[in-house]
This record gives structure tokens, sequence and C-alpha cells, in this order.
């Protein structure tokens, strides 16, 4: 099949993630991936951000169709479940909107903590990667805060690529979920 | 007698798909699409049955069958 400049937008992901570990500041183009999906679902009513751009996606299925590390197995039901897909994304959200409280404490005056919580508990020293005060300490608190989600995110779509398909993180990804969500929405007369 | 003709095609549960286009991604036929960003659609007349949409959906809401054509 014909290759096109969008099919190789996973070395930016993978890019992304490595230069979290080496300037945190970089988390913040992370809002790329969040923005631009939602502005294509609303304005767009398309998913054509899953469909075509997402790197996430690309590399997920790199790593597990490629390089062969995938079980390719079947995903269990209950991860398909619409039970489970629209309570993930409640739950992401929720821990977005805890993360913007915390930038926002650390704006209202609390100190900065120069770490990378891991899967919503696991709280990893990582301040080998901020450097000097050129930014306001929120500014940073929110690097922090956006690499953890994507961090944690990653990992969570590398254990179910490996245990069964490799976009198997497409599944229940808050973001797939909420584009085809505002998708239903927007096109719901052309749905019936 | 009229014969009916029954082709192996690609099936999608539509409410169960997550319109990620991986399928879109892998057929040979440019026979699947993601419809308005909620469901993969079939296109029967260009669809071969090749299966290869079902191995790479991962939510493995695809099947192959006996489809009139
Ligand atoms: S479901 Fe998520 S990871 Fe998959 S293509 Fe869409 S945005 Fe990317
Ligand atoms: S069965 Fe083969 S030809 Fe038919 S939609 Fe799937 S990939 Fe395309
Ligand atoms: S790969 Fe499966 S879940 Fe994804 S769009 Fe195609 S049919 Fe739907």
């Amino acid at each position: 099949m014909k290759r096109h400049w969008y099919d190789y937008l996973w070395i930016a992901s993978a890019l992304y993630l490595i230069l979290g570990f080496f300037n945190i500041m970089f988390a913040w183009l992370g809002m790329l991936c969040f923005m631009i999906p939602l502005l294509i679902a609303v304005f767009g009513k398309s998913k054509a951000y899953c469909n075509r751009y997402c790197g996430r996606g690309q590399l997920f299925q790199l790593l597990g169709g490629k390089l062969k590390l995938s079980r390719n197995s079947e995903i269990p039901r209950f991860i398909k479940s619409k039970t489970f897909r629209y309570g993930f994304l409640i739950f992401f959200l929720a821990m977005f909107i805890s993360m913007l409280f915390n930038t926002y404490l650390v704006f209202a005056g609390r100190e900065l903590s120069h770490k990378v919580t891991l899967l919503w508990t696991f709280k990893l020293p990582w301040h080998w990667a901020c450097h000097g005060t050129v930014f306001a300490p929120w500014v940073v608190q929110f690097a922090y805060g956006f690499y953890s989600i994507m961090l944690t995110s990653t990992l969570l779509g590398v254990v179910t690529m490996l245990l069964f398909k490799p976009r198997s993180w497409c599944v229940y990804c808050p973001m797939g979920t909420m584009t085809q969500l505002i998708c239903k929405a927007r096109n719901r007369k052309e749905l019936n | 007698m009229a014969v009916v003709k029954a082709r192996r095609k690609a099936i999608v549960d539509k409410n169960a798909c997550v319109a990620c286009g991986c399928c879109v991604k892998v057929c040979p036929r440019g026979a699947i699409s993601v419809f308005k960003g909620v469901y993969a659609a079939v296109d029967i007349g260009k669809c071969i049955g090749c299966g290869k949409c079902k191995t790479a959906c991962p939510a493995s809401v695809i099947g192959i069958g006996e489809v009139q054509a």
C-alpha cells in the first residue's frame, strides 16, 4: 500500500516520550494530541485523527505487528464493553481534572513537585528533566502532570499490545471513545 | 431455477465497533471505511472476504460470513 507522510507520525510519538526524559517542558507538546483529535471530531465530524494521523496507534501497530511483540489474541469481552470504555473515559477525565487542580495549587503557592506519577499511584523522581527557572512553577507542574498521563497511558497501551492485538489500546483509549461519541452526536441525522 | 449467489464477506458488529480504522489500513481492496467516525462499513461489492480486517481488528468485532450478493 502507498505510504503517506502521516504514516510516519509514530516517530513524533516516540520522540515525545523520549524528550520527556531530558526536558519535561516538552510535555506541553502533548496538548496537540489532545486538541487536534477533538477539533477534527467537532468540526470535521470524523475520526480522521484515529484513522490516519494518530502516531500512538501507529507505534503500537509497529511494535505489535512488524516487530511481532503482540500475542495477537482476542481482547477480553469486558474491555470492549461500553460500560468499561465509558467508565474508563470518566475515570481518565477525573484524573485529568485532578491534575489541573494540582497545577492550580502550585500556581497558588504550593511547592512544585519534580515527580512523574505512573498509574496514578507511583511517584518517580524526575528532577533531572527540569532545568532552571525560566518558567513559572505551575507551568512546570503542568508539564509533569501531563507527561505522567502520557507515560501512564503508553504503559497501559504497551501491556495490552503485548497481551492482545497490537492496537488494543484503541479499544479503550479515552480520546478514541470521546471522539467517537462526538461523531455520534455531530452526525445524528445521517446515522438514522 | 434461480441461483442465489452467496459469497463470503466481512460483517462488522456496528454496535461494538470502536471506529479506530485498523481494518481500513489493511484492506487490500479499499472495501471497508469508517462511516461518520462511528463504525466501519463494508462495501459488499468490493469485499473479497479475505479476512485481513478481521485479523487486524483490535476489538475483534468483524466476522467473515455468507452474505447474499
Ligand atoms: S483510539 Fe486513541 S490511540 Fe487509537 S488511534 Fe485513536 S487516539 Fe490514537
Ligand atoms: S475481508 Fe478483506 S476485502 Fe473484505 S473488507 Fe476485510 S480486508 Fe477488505
Ligand atoms: S478495526 Fe474493528 S473496531 Fe476498528 S474500525 Fe474496524 S471494525 Fe471497527
